[in-house]
């Protein structure tokens, strides 16, 4: 006779086991380190971190391992670790000016104070498959110029000298925290910021690429990218100053949309504005063109109904741990569901059949 | 594991969630938002309710964890594993000995005592979502008792199936103010929403806690002249003979056939135990 | 006798433009006030405000309330302003989509007042529907069709049976034969004239169309930029316009 599957806590210990061992691949192939994960998947590294809200690129690697390379259980993982951790403060707002920069472009402009910086980017490498790497990937050492020293000036500091940029405001009010408070609407700019720059990039930028094709288009420029260091500061109650606890690694993206003007503003640029922890160009682009379509109420503009337009939209979907949570929860039994529903429906057929068979015997 | 806090949360955390948990008890049906934390569990496999569980057991609770009705099924026992683990607290399967029973589809078949608290997960904590997906905007219709809406889709239901065609999730009054979800458990289960215990209900994704205090008053929706049925399969249990209870379909063979059992298992065990035996019970016993 | 809507010095801008402004008039029980103008003329801003979709930035709005006598809407909490909204108040918009419920059936969509005000019978409620159906000469067998399935004469006609069936006591109507075919205008405004009549209606009916207010209504208002020109009974103003803008616009209906 079959008996009723239900698992028990032997067939998860079995599958865990089994998990295990998929993982680690055929053991006649070597280990990755979390080292190497962490030198060599540096982008991966990054995105985890990112998404993760939680800048250790050694942790970052061991969710990555862990999880197989699924990106978004490795993000999972990071998150589920943060939320144990103590909180001992929150850090002064990082300057972003003093930035020791490894690349720093502008679209707006042909050169600028600072200089145009290259860095280490994928934009002008053609996409062919290099099956030197499949043999070995050891590279000769890049030639290396003289660092700059002192700031680098953002380029919306020119713009906003000559006051043709819309003026963000300065505020001392405490940011909300959307780790700490529940999300309400509509939510302010600084609890959105955060909801993007933590959203899923896949999210963030097919939201961001919807913009650009027309659905509440707002053509951007790149008015800066910038990837580098910065020192993070903390004020010591016991000192009574702020000193450097350490540094991580940024991407910050300024772009520079054009304006008509409102009822209340005349016409100038306006931002939109992208940060996200280490190298994540992609993510960041996409993060400030979705803040700018975000902003329409705030600039007088037009809502026109364009998914990135609406803050509740955006902002509930963008989670990918949310979202992979509840999209994978119809995994579990729901058979006590079915099964009302499955009665429901016997129910109902009997009585359409009991409606439609008199007629028939009239007929 | 010994790097955790009882529980798995931080005390700063569980007083946050008991806060939320008392308003909830002071304004029942009404939910209250709250700063749900990441699980080491994914979201939607019942983090609201392990979060309430956390914020809500003691070292000296007896912690029983049920999943369609039953305690072995996977998500149940890892449930149950988390917090073997984390709180050490003592763990059971028969409802009479659990102080905090953690429910994922159904509400036990025994009736509960006072000194008993049933945490509910919670996917989708807002009874309006489906005809309004806003926020922004359900809150202002609970605010403003709105409610008329919830009804055109019971009207519509009538009007193309001749029946409330809602087998689960289906919403209830608290209390003559608040329309809620009672959580995905059958319909079969909505009478027993007015009971002696404590109920309490999490969402972990959607950020919500809600709560049904003891003798409150809980209507299933419905109209006069189609008023609520709670139903189940027209069958005794084939394995312990019960005749009021939720029962699981269990398709036996290649032909078709089928047994009913009782979704609750420890109940089914508990008759059997007693001597109560149905068409099927040798077979199935073994 | 106690006026049901007194309007008093209505006005709104957006920045520095005029929507409409120094507006003041008293409607009586049973009288249907007609406002016209030209698109742009402030007479759809004048609507929205007194029907509380848009918040003026002077003036009062006082209503005939059946429990308290009159009360300024303009002040009244949300909660009772709704409350309003789904009683004693109806709003007819021009396009049906905007109110109906497109994915409810007809009959849903009448119910949809009577449960909001606690009805809880089923088999009331679709008596009620369909015998409001065959009032603006619906068919009562399309009771559980979706208005999708309708004309878009039907939907209109819809719209009204579903905003009157609770039996309100002031209706404000947005051009509610714009957008329709001639003769389907003809046949909507028959409609309407009988159920005014016959319900002892007291509405206001914003249009650009004068033959409408022609039929519909009492007294007639003329707006142009945001300002009232001209008011009076509807044939006296129809008949012998005073203002020079009046005038154009009756000498442009003529000339048609």
């Amino acid at each position: 006779m079959y008996v009723a599957v239900k698992g028990g806590e032997k067939a998860i210990e079995n599958a865990h086991a089994w998990l295990a061992e998929e993982r680690r691949g055929d053991k006649d192939v070597a280990e990755l380190s979390i080292a190497q994960i962490r030198e060599q998947l540096s982008l991966a590294v990054n995105r985890v971190m990112a998404e993760g809200s939680l800048f250790d690129p050694d942790l970052a690697a061991l969710a990555i391992k862990q999880a197989r390379g699924d990106l978004i259980e490795a993000i999972f993982l990071i998150r589920a670790y943060r939320t144990t951790l103590p909180r001992f403060g929150y850090s002064n707002p990082v300057d972003t000016g003093e930035m020791t920069c490894d690349r720093r472009i502008s679209a707006t402009f042909k050169d600028a104070p600072g200089g145009q910086v290259l860095g280490p980017t994928f934009d002008y490498t053609h996409r062919l498959l290099d099956f030197k790497l499949a043999a070995e990937g050891e590279v000769a050492p890049a030639p290396e110029g003289q660092p700059r020293s002192g700031s680098t000036p953002h380029i919306s500091g020119f713009l906003k000298a000559e006051d043709i940029l819309q003026d963000e405001p300065a505020s001392d009010a405490a940011p909300g925290d959307l780790t700490r408070e529940p999300m309400e609407y509509p939510a302010t700019r600084p609890l959105r910021l955060q909801s993007l720059t933590r959203g899923d990039e896949g999210f963030v930028l097919g939201m961001a690429y919807s913009t650009q094709r027309g659905y509440a288009r707002n053509h951007a420029f790149v008015g800066e990218l910038r990837i580098g260091k910065v020192a993070v500061e903390m004020e010591i109650p016991e000192l009574g100053f702020a000193i450097e606890i350490g540094e991580v690694e940024l991407t910050e993206c300024e772009t520079v949309n054009q304006f008509k003007g409102s009822k209340v503003e005349p016409p100038q640029f306006t931002r939109g504005y992208g940060l996200v922890f280490g190298q994540s160009e992609r993510k960041s682009i996409a993060m400030a063109l979705v803040d700018r379509a975000l902003r329409w109420k705030e600039l007088g503009e037009d809502n026109l109904g364009a998914p990135a337009q609406d803050e509740e939209f955006v902002l509930s979907h963008a989670d990918n741990i949310q979202a992979t949570g509840f999209l994978e929860h119809i995994k579990l039994p729901h058979y006590v569901d079915f099964q009302s529903e499955l009665e429901l429906v016997r129910k109902l057929r009997r009585e359409a059949e009991d409606r439609i068979s008199p007629k028939e015997a009239a007929e | 594991m010994s790097a955790y806090n009882f529980a798995y949360l931080d005390e700063q955390t569980k007083r946050m969630i008991r806060r939320a948990i008392l308003k909830g008890l002071a304004v029942p049906g009404y939910q209250v938002p709250f700063a749900s934390r990441e699980m080491p569990m994914p979201y939607g496999w019942g983090t609201g309710g392990v979060q309430v569980s956390a914020a809500t057991l003691t070292p000296d609770d007896t912690f029983k964890v049920i999943d369609q009705g039953a305690d072995d099924t996977t998500n149940a026992v890892s449930i149950r594993k988390f917090f073997e683990k984390t709180a050490g607290v003592a763990t059971t399967e028969e409802t009479e000995m659990a102080t905090v029973i953690q429910t994922r589809h159904r509400i036990p078949e025994a009736k509960l005592r006072e000194d008993q608290i049933l945490v509910y997960q919670v996917p989708i904590p807002e009874p309006l979502r489906f005809l309004e997906p806003r926020e922004t905007e359900t809150r202002k219709m609970h605010s403003l008792e709105e409610y008329g809406l919830m009804h055109v889709k019971l009207y519509e239901d009538i009007s193309q199936h001749g029946a409330i065609s809602t087998a689960y999730a289906y919403p209830v009054k608290v209390s003559g103010r608040y329309v809620m979800d009672p959580s995905p458990i059958p319909k079969f289960d909505n009478p027993k929403l007015e009971m002696e215990a404590i109920q309490l209900f999490g969402a972990g994704r959607e950020q919500r806690i809600y709560a049904v205090p003891p003798h409150t008053r809980v209507v299933s929706l419905d109209f006069e002249d189609y008023p609520f049925e709670a139903t189940k399969a027209n069958h005794p249990c084939d394995l312990c003979g019960a005749e009021d209870s939720y029962l699981d379909e269990v398709i036996m063979d290649d032909a078709g056939n089928r047994m009913f059992v009782c979704s609750d298992t420890d109940y089914c065990r508990s008759r059997r135990k007693a001597g109560h035996q149905g068409r099927m019970a040798t077979e199935g016993a073994a | 006798m106690t006026p049901l809507l007194q309007v008093k010095g209505i006005e709104k801008r957006y920045g520095t433009r005029i929507g409409c402004t120094g507006v003041g008039f008293d409607l009586y029980p049973g009288e249907v006030m007609g406002i016209v103008g030209e698109s742009g003329s402030g007479k759809s801003t004048l609507l929205n405000c007194l029907a509380g979709h848009l918040e003026p930035d002077a003036g009062q709005v006082i209503f005939d309330t059946r429990a308290n006598g009159p009360v300024d809407t303009l002040t009244m909490s949300e909660p009772e302003r709704r409350m309003l909204g789904r009683t004693d108040w109806a709003f007819v918009h021009q396009h049906a989509r905007d109110g109906l419920r497109m994915s409810v059936s007809a009959g849903g969509n009448i119910g949809e007042r009577l449960m909001a005000v606690g009805d809880r019978h089923y088999g009331d409620i679709r008596d009620k529907a369909i015998d409001w159906l065959g009032r603006v000469e619906i068919d009562g067998t399309r009771v559980d069709d979706r208005p999708t399935a309708f004309s878009g004469g039907m939907q209109q006609r819809l719209q009204i049976a579903r905003n009157l069936v609770t039996g309100p006591r002031l209706v404000f109507m947005d051009e509610p034969t714009g957008g329709l075919d001639v003769s389907v205008q003809a046949r909507l405004l028959d409609l309407l004239r009988g159920l005014v009549r016959e319900m002892g209606l007291s509405a206001i009916i914003v249009t650009h169309d004068l033959a409408v207010v022609r039929l519909l209504a009492d007294r007639l208002m003329v707006m142009k930029d945001g300002h009232v020109v001209e008011s009076g009974l509807t044939d006296q103003v129809l008949d012998d316009p005073q203002h020079a803008y009046t005038q154009l616009l009756v000498s442009s209906v003529l000339q048609v």
